[in-house]
């Protein structure tokens, strides 16, 4: 932290009470998503790893301790003053995680350095010959058959008959819950979600304090891509992808099912003031499947989750993480003005060339620029950024992916150019 | 068509049952064991070129390793003895220290050895002291390092780095892969190349180790 805030260029913003910051702020990111030009293109403060390691803190640090969390979030906003928040909310809490045993995870202190940013680790959840189960009744499967696989803590939720049917003598089933192995599990649930319960109300008191200083929080809600919902946690990818050739009919039934689970996901974020869904793309890369593949398993059911999210008033954030050149013509078919796309190796040129009057985009600065590059590479590409999909609105100024390694200057440089330069006449 | 050509034709056409099914059949028909390996090294030969072209992706590499598995498990008991052919060179491999991402590196590792380089797979997570001593032990020509994430930005330049304060910088050529890496990356971890995909690092690996009389 070498700099003060007194160093920053002059925010207009900073003249406004919190109050008509705030909603400057809101204006500027709705305007850009509704294709409208903004007073100047919005910039977003990319927050993984990055925010707590320039608040001193590792990783491990920022996962354990709450309090600390929150102050290294203020830090980081206070020096760089992006229009938009992330907040502590991808500290995961280590002490639940710990508890319930979870096994599908790796995060510093359990499994990884302290610096080191949680990874999940994937394998089969679900077997190939439990599709049926699944579709059938998804809860049921995930609750009896799913959870105790990926928690150790929740083995006992294996032992009573499915809660289907729980109609006229189903309670007297109850005796399951005397056994041994579900009081640990009630008992590890009970400890568990006192442990969540002290996480969230630490994220509340941020979203709290930072809507006090003038900054709206740049979630809603968090979503998976319905073909990812199959694939990160049940399948594993290698499984699904296979599925695509193996066992496409059983694949497609278990989409329909994930795609109401993506919309009951992501509709969380109704009703908010800045109703962003962030949804992460993870298995729909060309390196992974064909365009033939993609427009048949991938995207229809993407489309259709993506539209009733915008019927119900929420603002998708599509995160195109990868190449997705080939696919810009098929992922254009969306209600223009609706939405944000984030680029993170599509050429950004080629795809403001056949999405702009559609969706708003976004990121695109690449990362190893602001971890090797210098302030002046950083306010090239920025420059280049603005001048060409930046230039009409419907842009937003971020990374291409979530920032874990950073040089200050290089992080100040991105957003500072991006308040100055960006502004439209 | 004879067996082989058939088994040839349910490989590169992903009939895994049915490609599994002709390798027992010309097996316990006695056939020699290095005729079914020759007709998989076809097969995946079609694989690759269709993996090229862009008619087959991720999903085919997949399905093909793992009928490469099911006959090699049928062939493996009768092979005993059996010259394993000319080496093409050895690839040490591995996910840099505080990743533990596997699909990318596995599907250069499964592509690599069927283009006939020895392919030693040091996993996920792995530190720049294990590339070091393996790279000392087995001499490869090439070291691929493996990222999903940005912190291996500076994970394989240390492990790069850390091959050059062992001297063995300049015995090795150094390609790196992931999702997020690319020229600028290379250019900053110090390494030779960066290859988009599989067939990308069997192509760097190739073109280094050609004219090498590596055997």
């Amino acid at each position: 932290m070498t700099h003060s805030s007194a160093d920053l260029p002059h925010d207009p913003d900073l003249d406004l009470a919190p109050g008509d910051a705030y909603q400057a702020r809101l204006a500027r990111v709705r305007d850009a998503v509704a294709l409208r030009t903004p007073d100047r293109v919005p910039v977003f403060g990319p927050y993984q790893k990055y925010v707590y390691t320039y608040g001193g803190l590792t990783m491990r640090q920022a996962m354990e301790d709450y309090p600390a969390a929150r102050a290294a979030c203020h830090a980081f906003q206070e020096r760089f003053r992006p229009d938009l928040d992330f907040g502590p909310i991808l500290a995961y809490p280590s002490a639940p995680m710990e508890t319930l045993g979870y096994r599908a995870f790796r995060w510093p202190g359990n499994g990884l350095p302290d610096d080191a940013i949680y990874q999940y680790v994937e394998a089969e959840y679900m077997s190939a010959d439990e599709y049926d189960d699944f579709v059938f009744d998804p809860s049921d499967f995930m609750l009896r058959t799913w959870a105790p696989r990926q928690f150790d803590g929740m083995a006992g939720f294996a032992l009573p008959a499915p809660w289907r049917r729980f109609m006229w003598s189903g309670w007297m089933g109850l005796n399951a819950f005397a056994s041994p192995e579900m009081r640990r599990t009630m008992q590890v649930m009970l400890t568990a979600g006192e442990q969540m319960e002290a996480w969230w109300d630490s994220q509340a008191q941020y979203w709290d304090e930072t809507r006090a200083k003038g900054y709206p929080v740049g979630f809603a809600s968090f979503d998976w891509a319905p073909f990812d919902i199959i694939g990160d946690t049940l399948r594993g990818t290698t499984n699904v992808l296979a599925d695509m050739r193996r066992r496409p009919s059983k694949l497609h039934d278990a989409l329909e099912v994930a795609t109401r689970i993506f919309i009951e996901y992501g509709s969380a974020a109704a009703g908010a003031e800045l109703p962003l869904c962030w949804i992460w793309i993870h298995k729909a890369t060309r390196e992974f499947m064909s365009d033939a593949q993609f427009r048949e398993f991938y995207w229809p059911y993407l489309r259709r989750g993506l539209l009733a999210l915008v019927e119900r008033g929420v603002i998708p954030v599509v995160y195109w993480e990868a190449d997705f050149e080939s696919r810009l013509e098929v992922i254009g078919d969306v209600p223009p003005g609706t939405m944000i796309y984030h680029l993170s190796a599509t050429d950004p040129v080629k795809a403001h060339d056949v999405l702009k009057g559609t969706v708003c985009l976004m990121g695109s600065v690449p990362n190893i620029q602001l971890l090797a590059g210098t302030p002046d590479d950083v306010r090239a590409t920025c420059r280049r950024l603005i001048d060409s999909i930046g230039r009409d609105g419907g842009y937003i100024m971020d990374t291409s992916v979530m920032l874990d390694e950073a040089r200050e200057e290089n992080l100040a440089a991105m957003i500072e150019f991006t308040k100055a330069y960006g502004r439209y006449g | 068509m004879d067996a082989a050509e058939a088994l040839v034709t349910a490989i590169a056409d992903m009939e895994e049952d049915e490609a599994i099914r002709l390798a027992g059949e010309m097996l316990d028909a006695g056939a020699d064991p290095r005729r079914v390996l020759d007709a998989c090294r076809t097969a995946l030969a079609v694989v690759g070129e269709r993996y090229e072209s862009q008619q087959y992706f991720l999903p085919e590499l997949i399905i093909a390793g793992d009928v490469m598995k099911a006959i090699g498990a049928l062939v493996k008991p009768r092979l005993a003895g059996v010259d394993p052919g000319p080496s093409r060179g050895a690839v040490v491999l591995g996910t840099v220290a505080g990743d533990i991402h596997d699909i990318g590196k596995d599907i250069v590792a499964f592509m690599l050895d069927v283009n006939g380089f020895e392919v030693v797979d040091l996993g996920v997570d792995v530190p720049a002291e294990t590339f070091v001593e393996q790279v000392r032990r087995v001499r490869p020509a090439v070291v691929g390092l493996s990222g999903f994430l940005t912190l291996a930005f500076d994970q394989m330049r240390v492990t790069v780095e850390a091959l050059r304060a062992a001297g063995l910088r300049d015995e090795v050529k150094v390609m790196i892969g992931g999702a997020i890496m690319d020229d600028d990356v290379a250019a900053y971890v110090g390494a030779d190349a960066y290859g988009r995909d599989a067939q990308a690092a069997v192509r760097l690996a190739t073109g280094w180790t050609a004219g090498d009389g590596v055997a």
